[in-house]
């Protein structure tokens, strides 16, 4: 049905005949698919969605329709519209999926090159090993306290019961200095007598620290070598006391298994006096005893020395050597690995022991 | 000390077929550390028999004598052996080891054919199997001691056990035959035989030979007895002979070694005088100052106030207790005896015995305190056994010169032993253990220990006897009851936390010696007043090379530096933590300070102050690349400013902020003049940094470059509570500025000028440049700073930004003279 002052230019309005706006989509989807990346897809754009496109011309026409095609062309050309531009957008989203891809891949790395960038530190096992000890005491009440190495003869010697005239007091083990009165210790035990003498009772101290004896270096002694001795003095301790705390210690370090063993013994600083041996399961030559160290109840003499009265307050005394234990439980065979300070020796345990 | 097991079966009932690792639990459990337990038995292996020599073949035409043998070993046919001994005749009875046997040392013996004969098994020497390396020649068994073919071990002392054990220094009375038994008889609850009791003999109002005792403190006790007419050639039985040499004592005549066994078997030295060879009386007193004695090993020795002597009418002839003189000693010749026995005080013994370094075993004991009641009973044994073997006359009169103190009563609170065991021990089980060793105990339990035990003086001791013999396995596992929970301190708490800061920035922890040669303050160039110059030595240094005691760590770890480097490493970073030694000035000998009591304040705190201050140091050096080459390009070499980096690290890692750390240039040995930087903190000297001095790595044969660090931990100020910072959530203001300044201005003061000058919007300044150029001016250098500005409530305006920076540069211009560069 058509009218005479219809102003329908059928050529015009060809633009706007369904077929031609199929036509136009098909021809934008077949050019967009084609498109192999995203430059040619931008480059394609103007001719299918610019201002000169199929469908921007085919929406020019309207406007010369008669007002009854209006809406209908209107629809069929924002379909059109639409459908370039979902085609456009579909291409678009896989190119770039396309391209991260091969991004991902263009920038892939051998992940296996070296990492050591930066030099790597150490602690030396026997610091580790010290600390950890020490941990071990805390964690049960205990302090820890330091003392000089530098000792007076007096705290290392005389107040501890080793008289005048005690073998240990010859050049045989002692380093003696061009100081009246003073030697290397020989022992941490001089830093027990110090926190004896401080007055404050009751007392629950491990001393780690170096110490000095005239061996001259081998693979089993060192002159310069490391301690921690422990001390308890309080009202009522007794050995039962010393040996739960011994053993306590042993599981601590050592795993469930270990105990130890005590052997009596003669120091002149404890009585009753004892070594004792570590079941130490994971020795690297089969589960074993090991001598571990030497304890005892402090002589009442000590206790005395110290200003401490011997008749109310008793306690117990221990200690072990550092180096001995990094031997037998970390398998090093030979003193001089621990005191010659090889980076390769220490960087092997890096931070811990 | 060796024993054998016969020896000590002599006076205990130990059961027959005694397991060795038993003995050595047992042994172990009474306190006696066990050297050893060898079954000679086990040493010689296959068959060992008595051979009868029936026919002997001389062999000529070697290079020695040979002869071969046919021995009759018990079977039908004799064995033929071939033997390059001559000490032996046809009808002696020999020790044959047969084919398939072993000798010590892995030796097999086989069938085999020697100098053009066969010959089976072997006829053997003492040193052959194991015994003594005295005789010369092959073992001549006695005549008719036994029949061919049986077994030779008995005969020869194989079939012993030899038990070798170390005494602690507390226990005199079991260097000896007498002690180790009495311990044995309690660990096996065995019937026990005392060879030191009682003394069958007394002292005679006549004496057999004068002697006057002038110190009785010296010497409480001295007794002897005269043997005359003996046989001087009569040689000491072989059984005594083989348990002398057991006990690592050389035999050397039968009076000696009679002296010797004793020793050994009862505890008492001994000393054998021949009686022709004295002069006149004797007197025993303390030497002279300065008299001398030949003792005899042949060391011609002069003598201490202190020490004890015998002397006659000629001088010194013996240095009692310790060892005898040259003129008077038992001869090859002496027939006529002087035996003594005597007891000496154990202090004066020590002292003797270190004085002039002369451990004899006689000293071992008097030193660790040996019974006083023994003299006559010794003296009973040796001539016991002196008459036995050698013959002569015994002069009955005894001389007994005894000042002998009886042991003093020990009242032992019953409960004491509960208390500090932690086991119920009832009075009566104490006084039962006490009793076993020896102890007089009444119900009250005072306590007389017996004479061979004068370690026994306080309750204490008796004690631990209880512990001991009580069985430490019966000792429950208790913990002490808890305290409030325990902390480090906090310069503790800073050593671990600096120790982690460096390892994790790559620094190798070692732990030096702090031995020092006296070079090395030369070397290191210290000026002559320098106060590390002024160190401790060590009178008696393992090295005579290292004698002086660290007053910096640096020394030692140059050394374990080049140890390192040595070793084939070339890029190192190293750390220490540690003492260093400063000793006061002035040295005085601290106040005598008793043992009866703790020391008064005043006197513990005189006796502190001459200890030397031994503040903890921590050191780092580094030679080489401080980051590595690798595929992501070129190394960093390490410099001055690794190690300025270092003491930052470290007092950051104490816990104290950045701000309060500053340095400036200093001039200090052992750095390049320089390239050295000094580390204060709060405005205090704590320390130095930098370059090594190019003449100091030449006399240390060190790289070229090395860097150091050191600073006194102890001299960092406490760790405070650290303030939290106001975080602002308005976005920065960032301005760049160049600054020139003259060449010698520190860029710390350019960067503090600008701090200060910017005022409280600037919230961090960081130097990205610094550079040199000819476009820029002979003498200047171009500094350029990123300034950041952010306000704590508002965002800041570019006018307010501007006007900051601007206070920044103008005061940086006032106080260094920079310019703001176009």
């Amino acid at each position: 049905m058509s009218y005479r002052n219809d102003p329908y230019d059928p050529k015009q309005a060809a633009l706007l005949a369904p077929e031609a706006l199929e036509t136009a989509v098909a021809d934008a989807e077949k050019a967009f698919g084609e498109a192999k990346d995203l430059d040619a897809l931008g480059a394609l754009k103007p001719a299918h969605l610019g201002d000169r496109s199929p469908v921007s011309l085919a929406r020019r026409e309207i406007g010369s329709l008669p007002p009854a095609a209006k809406s209908d062309a209107g629809k069929r050309v924002n379909i059109a519209r639409q459908a370039v531009q979902a085609a456009f957008d579909a291409r678009h989203a896989e190119l770039e999926r396309e391209r991260a891809a091969r991004v991902l891949v263009e920038e892939r790395v051998d992940v296996t090159l070296p990492w050591d960038r930066a030099p790597r530190g150490a602690r030396h096992p026997l610091t580790t090993l010290m600390e950890h000890m020490g941990d071990l005491f805390v964690g049960m009440g205990y302090s820890i306290v330091d003392g000089p190495e530098l000792e007076l003869e007096w705290a290392n010697f005389d107040a501890l019961n080793i008289g005048p005239d005690h073998p240990a007091r010859g050049l045989m083990d002692t380093f003696y200095v061009d100081l009246p009165g003073l030697v290397m210790r020989t022992h941490t035990s001089p830093g027990q007598v110090r926190t004896m003498l401080s007055g404050e009772l009751p007392i629950h101290v491990v001393s780690p620290g170096r110490t000095y004896r005239t061996d001259e270096l081998d693979a089993t002694h060192t002159p310069v070598f490391h301690q921690i001795e422990g001390l308890v003095v309080d009202e009522g301790i007794t050995m039962a006391h010393l040996k739960g705390t011994l053993d306590h210690f042993a599981k601590a370090m050592f795993g469930p298994d270990a105990r130890t063993r005590w052997r009596p013994h003669y120091f002149p600083f404890t009585e009753p006096s004892a070594e004792f041996d570590v079941w130490f399961a994971e020795h690297r030559d089969g589960p074993r005893w090991v001598e571990w160290g030497g304890c005892g109840m402090v002589n009442p003499r000590v206790l005395t020395a110290c200003g401490i009265d011997p008749e109310r307050y008793s306690g117990f005394a221990f200690g072990i050597g550092v180096e001995r234990t990094l031997m037998f439980r970390n398998g090093v065979s030979d003193m001089r690995d621990m005191v010659e300070g090889d980076a390769r020796f220490t960087r092997n345990f890096g931070m811990a022991v | 000390m060796k024993l054998s097991l016969s020896w000590l079966r002599e006076y205990v009932e130990l059961p027959a077929g005694l397991d060795p690792a038993d003995l050595e639990r047992k042994l172990v459990d009474l306190g006696i550390e066990v050297e050893s337990i060898v079954d000679q038995g086990a040493t010689v292996k296959g068959g060992l028999v008595v051979g009868r020599v029936l026919e002997i073949e001389e062999l000529t035409g070697f290079k020695k004598p040979i002869r071969f043998c046919h021995v009759d070993v018990g079977n039908p046919a004799a064995q033929e052996i071939v033997c390059g001994a001559r000490n032996f005749a046809v009808g002696d009875l020999v020790v044959v080891i047969l084919p398939g046997g072993e000798l010590p040392g892995g030796f097999h013996i086989g069938a085999r054919k020697t100098y053009g004969k066969p010959s089976n098994g072997m006829i053997c020497s003492a040193a052959e199997l194991g015994l003594s390396g005295d005789h010369d020649g092959i073992i001549v068994l006695p005549p008719e001691s036994a029949s061919p073919g049986t077994d030779a071990r008995p005969l020869v002392g194989l079939d012993d056990t030899i038990v070798e054990v170390e005494i602690t220094p507390d226990r005199g009375y079991e260097m000896s035959v007498r002690g180790i038994a009495r311990e044995l008889s309690h660990a096996y609850d065995a019937a026990y035989t005392d060879p030191g009791r009682p003394a069958r003999s007394a002292a005679t109002e006549l004496v057999p030979y004068e002697v006057r005792l002038d110190d009785t403190v010296g010497c409480d006790r001295f007794a002897a007895r005269v043997v005359r007419g003996i046989d001087p050639s009569a040689p000491s039985p072989e059984w005594m002979q083989r348990r002398l040499l057991t006990a690592g004592i050389r035999t050397i005549s039968l009076a000696v070694d009679i002296t010797n066994y004793v020793m050994i078997e009862l505890g008492q030295p001994m000393h054998a005088f021949d009686l022709n060879l004295l002069k006149g009386g004797l007197v025993v007193r303390r030497a002279h100052p300065g008299e001398k004695l030949t003792t005899l090993d042949g060391v011609a020795r002069v003598l201490d106030a202190e020490d004890m002597v015998i002397c006659d009418e000629s001088g010194p002839i013996s240095l009692a207790a310790v060892m005898g003189g040259e003129t008077s000693e038992v001869q090859p010749g002496t027939v006529d005896v002087l035996l003594e026995a005597a007891h000496w005080d154990p202090v004066m013994v020590g002292r003797t015995a270190r004085r002039h370094k002369l451990f004899s075993e006689a000293a071992k004991r008097w030193e660790r305190g040996v019974d006083p009641q023994l003299p006559l009973v010794a003296l009973d044994r040796a001539v016991e056994l002196l008459t036995t073997h050698a013959g002569g006359t015994v002069d009955e009169r005894i001389l007994d010169l005894n000042h002998v103190t009886p042991p003093a009563v020990i009242t032992l609170p019953p409960d004491l032993a509960t208390r500090r065991i932690g086991v119920p021990y009832s009075p009566e089980q104490v006084a039962e253990i006490l009793s076993r060793i020896g102890c007089t105990v009444t119900s009250a339990l005072d306590v007389t220990p017996p004479s061979w035990r004068p370690d026994l003086v306080a309750p204490i001791d008796l004690v631990e006897e209880v512990a001991r013999l009580g069985g430490f396995d019966a000792i429950p596992a208790v913990l002490p009851p808890v305290l409030g929970g325990g902390s480090l301190t906090p310069a503790q708490l800073r050593r671990r936390s600096v120790g982690r800061a460096m390892a994790e920035n790559g620094y190798v922890e070692v732990l030096s010696y702090p031995f020092v040669a006296p070079g090395a303050a030369d070397a290191f160039g210290l000026e002559p007043a320098d106060p590390r110059r002024s160190a401790v030595r060590l009178t008696n240094p393992l090295s005579e090379e290292e004698p002086l005691l660290r007053t910096s760590l640096l020394p030692p770890l140059l050394a374990t530096l080049k140890r390192n480097l040595g070793r084939g490493e070339r890029d190192l970073a190293l750390y220490e933590t540690g003492t260093v030694f400063l000793p006061h000035l002035t040295a005085t000998a601290p106040p005598q300070l008793g043992v009866d009591h703790g020391p008064s304040d005043e006197d513990w705190q005189a006796a502190n102050a001459i200890v030397p201050e031994q503040p903890w140091h921590l050191a780092t050096v580094q030679t080489g690349d401080a980051a590595p080459a690798g595929w992501w390009g070129d190394g960093r070499p390490a410099t001055w400013s690794d190690a300025v980096q270092s003491a930052r690290v470290a007092i950051a890692a104490a816990g104290l902020s950045a701000d309060r750390v500053s340095v400036r240039a200093a001039e200090y040995a052992p750095w390049h003049p320089g390239r050295c930087a000094e580390i204060l903190v709060d405005g205090n000297p704590v320390g130095h940094a930098g370059e090594l001095h190019p003449a100091v790595l030449e006399a240390l044969e060190l790289p070229r470059r090395t860097v150091a660090m050191e600073i006194d931990l102890d001299r960092l100020p406490a760790t405070p509570v650290t303030q939290a910072p106001a975080i602002s959530t308005y976005p920065p203001a960032l301005i760049d500025v160049a600054l020139v300044v003259r060449t010698e201005v520190p860029a710390a003061d350019v960067e503090a000028a600008l701090t200060a000058g910017a005022g409280d919007l600037l919230e961090s300044v960081r130097l990205f440049d610094v550079y040199a150029s000819e476009q820029l001016g002979e003498g200047v250098k171009s500094l350029a700073y990123k300034l950041t500005f952010r306000a704590a409530d508002r965002t800041l305006k570019v006018e307010e930004a501007v006007a900051a920076r601007d206070a920044a540069v103008a005061l940086a211009a006032s106080r260094t003279g920079a310019t703001l560069r176009g």
